[in-house]
């Protein structure tokens, strides 16, 4: 064989051995434990502290406003939806406050006339021209609308 | 308003129809258009050089290097749109570590490997390699040790080992026809297999891909070959013109046959999805299909042609003609591509809506990012015609 032809072959064993060698080097340790990806991050994930507590946690302190959200329309709302995640809150109320979500625009977030979301799944309302001359919280109730 | 709401509202107000929320925006825009344009390229242009090796079409002669050259400039850069599509640039090598079997992508990457290593660089290295170790003999100074490192030091040019060259080459070339239809044949399957999209989902899908890049790769290494000549003030070799014409003609009409045949399927089998898609081509594609696609990019360049394989005017003004229609096929092709990358993503899954799309100047996925990926690879074409002069080379009996 030619010194070329042989010097290829080199260069592709080469390249093939660098593949798989990066191949080695880069793979982390736990990939492919349980699937196609890494096992570790199973652990390192659940041990990421909880944002979210959830409505029942609201209850001990705000039970009024729990019940009337209950009743009202927004009951099947979470409280976390629109106030942001409590974790904090729930330790230090008085230190650490919720957003109060009471412009306009929140509320169109959700009701805002949108093609893209069936009328019969939520009330829609067109807000540029629904009492534009106020906050939607003036006259409905974010608990209980 | 709070920004993030106006951008909320904003893009609700493209909307037209019922359509699901992660429909609202395309999540594939230019970039992706590009991805198989370049590819598409890369196949066609190779292709080409191939009709000349492996099929013997002698008076294709003067593009076979200028094809493969530019094959591989447009390779190089066919993934940069895929990659600066991505959020996350500089994860992508992780799909090639870590590949999944069933992920379209990551086989990609190993096709487009394979098209690249095994098959253009080899066969341009066996190409070059003789004129490679000439030159590193003339040359002085960093040219030189540049074809000395890539002639891999060796300075064999025995009559043996060229010989040698020279069916190593040619097996290559072999391997490479199929090679291309994979590579282009690939993109296409990518498409083609989502089922999930009427507009994508057909069988034709990678036979049409395949075809069109055909198409747009002779017509760029046809521009290419007059552009070249024009600026070296080189008379055009008129017969190798008209040879590279005559080849576009054909490969024209079987891919406006195999398009046309695609959709009268669709036409007649009128499927549920039928009336949205009429309703696309009749409305948000209206231009870029029927104007520019088929009108531009197909019609008038195939009766241009045609009419030239009968009547031959002047060599000026056939080489204006010829200019003109790779200019009308490249932009048709590209009209292609963006009809099934962004048509396919107007249309709401629920077929009774549409979205809309507004390409942007500026920004990660705008006209400027996009354009900088198309003049590219002439950069690099540039700088191989000037590292490897075609025209400096040995001729060689193939
Ligand atoms: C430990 C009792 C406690 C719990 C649990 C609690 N809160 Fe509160 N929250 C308070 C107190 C006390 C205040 C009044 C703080 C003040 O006005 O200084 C308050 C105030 C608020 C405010 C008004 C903030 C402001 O700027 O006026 C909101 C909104 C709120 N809570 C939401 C929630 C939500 C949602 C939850 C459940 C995730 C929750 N709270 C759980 C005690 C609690
Ligand atoms: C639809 C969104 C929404 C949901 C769901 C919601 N809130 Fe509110 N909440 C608001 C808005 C908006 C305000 C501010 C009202 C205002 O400014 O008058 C508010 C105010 C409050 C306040 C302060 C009241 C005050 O007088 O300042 C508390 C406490 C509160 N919410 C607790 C809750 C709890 C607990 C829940 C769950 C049971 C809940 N919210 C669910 C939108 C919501
Ligand atoms: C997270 C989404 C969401 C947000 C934010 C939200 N709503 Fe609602 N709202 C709902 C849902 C769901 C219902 C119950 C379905 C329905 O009847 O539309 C509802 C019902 C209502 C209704 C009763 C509609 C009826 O059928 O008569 C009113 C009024 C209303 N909301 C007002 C408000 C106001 C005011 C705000 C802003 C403080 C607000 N909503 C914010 C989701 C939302
Ligand atoms: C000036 C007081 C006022 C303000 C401000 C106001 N609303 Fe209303 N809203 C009403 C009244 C009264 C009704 C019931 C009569 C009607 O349908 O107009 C109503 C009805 C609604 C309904 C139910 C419509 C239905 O078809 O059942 C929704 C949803 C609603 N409002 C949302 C909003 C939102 C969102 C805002 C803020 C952008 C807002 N409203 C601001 C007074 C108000």
């Amino acid at each position: 064989m030619p010194l070329h032809l042989k010097r290829l072959l080199l260069t592709g064993v080469v390249i093939v051995s660098l593949f798989l060698l990066l191949k080695h080097a880069l793979t982390p340790d736990s990939f492919g434990q349980y699937g196609h990806y890494r096992g570790n991050s199973m652990g390192e994930i659940a041990a990421l502290p909880i944002h979210f507590t959830g409505n029942k946690s609201c209850e001990s302190c705000h039970d009024t406003i729990v019940t009337m959200k209950n009743e009202g329309y927004h009951s099947d709302l979470a409280c976390e939806g629109c106030h942001g995640a409590g974790y904090l809150h729930i330790k230090n109320p008085k230190t650490e406050k919720l957003i109060k979500p009471n412009s306009r625009e929140f509320c169109g977030k959700c009701h805002s006339i949108n093609p893209a979301r069936p009328e019969k799944a939520i009330t829609q309302q067109n807000i540029k021209d629904h009492h534009p001359e106020d906050k939607c919280v003036k006259c409905h109730n974010p608990h209980q609308p | 308003m709070n920004p993030e709401f106006e951008h909320l509202y904003q893009a609700l107000s493209k909307v037209d129809g019922f359509i699901y929320p992660n429909e609202i925006e395309l999540s594939w825009s230019i970039l992706i258009v590009l991805y198989p344009f370049i590819t598409g390229l890369v196949a066609g242009a190779f292709i080409l050089a191939s009709l000349e090796r492996v099929f013997n079409v002698k008076s294709l002669r003067p593009t076979y290097v200028i094809a493969l050259l530019t094959s591989f400039a447009f390779l190089l850069v066919a993934t940069m749109p895929l990659i600066f599509h991505l959020g996350q640039p500089l994860r992508a090598w992780e799909i090639m570590m870590t590949p999944h079997l069933t992920s379209a992508m990551a086989i990609f990457g190993f096709v487009y490997l394979w098209y690249l290593m095994i098959v253009l660089l080899l066969e341009i290295w066996f190409d070059y390699r003789y004129d490679l170790v000439l030159w590193a003999r003339e040359s002085t100074g960093v040219k030189k040790w540049l074809y000395k490192a890539l002639a891999l030091g060796s300075d064999d040019i025995s009559p043996k080992s060229v010989k040698l060259d020279q069916k190593l080459g040619y097996i290559v070339t072999v391997i490479g026809i199929p090679s291309a239809f994979l590579l282009h044949g690939y993109v296409g399957f990518i498409f083609g297999s989502i089922k999930a999209n009427p507009w994508w989902s057909t069988v034709m899908m990678p036979i049409i891909f395949l075809f069109s890049a055909m198409v747009s790769g002779i017509a760029l290494v046809m521009l290419l070959f007059i552009i070249i000549n024009k600026v070296r003030k080189q008379k055009i070799d008129m017969l190798c013109l008209d040879t590279i014409a005559k080849y576009l003609f054909y490969i024209i009409i079987i891919d406006f046959t195999m398009e046309s045949l695609d959709q009268i399927h669709r036409f007649y089998e009128a499927e549920e999805s039928f009336e949205i898609i009429q309703l696309l081509i009749s409305g948000h594609l209206n231009f870029t299909l029927l104007v520019m696609q088929v009108g531009i990019g197909m019609f008038l360049p195939l009766t241009t042609l045609g009419i030239l394989q009968f009547y031959k005017p002047a060599e000026k003004v056939r080489q204006l003609l010829y200019f003109i229609t790779g200019v009308l096929v490249l932009i048709g092709i590209f009209f292609m591509r963006w009809n099934v990358v962004i048509g396919g993503q107007l249309f709401s899954k629920s077929f009774l809506g549409f979205t809309s799309f507004k390409l942007s100047l500026i920004g990660p996925e705008g006209f400027l990012m996009a354009s900088i990926w198309l003049i590219v690879p002439f950069f690099i074409l540039a700088f191989l015609l000037w590292l490897f002069p075609p025209w400096k080379k040995t001729e060689m009996e193939h």
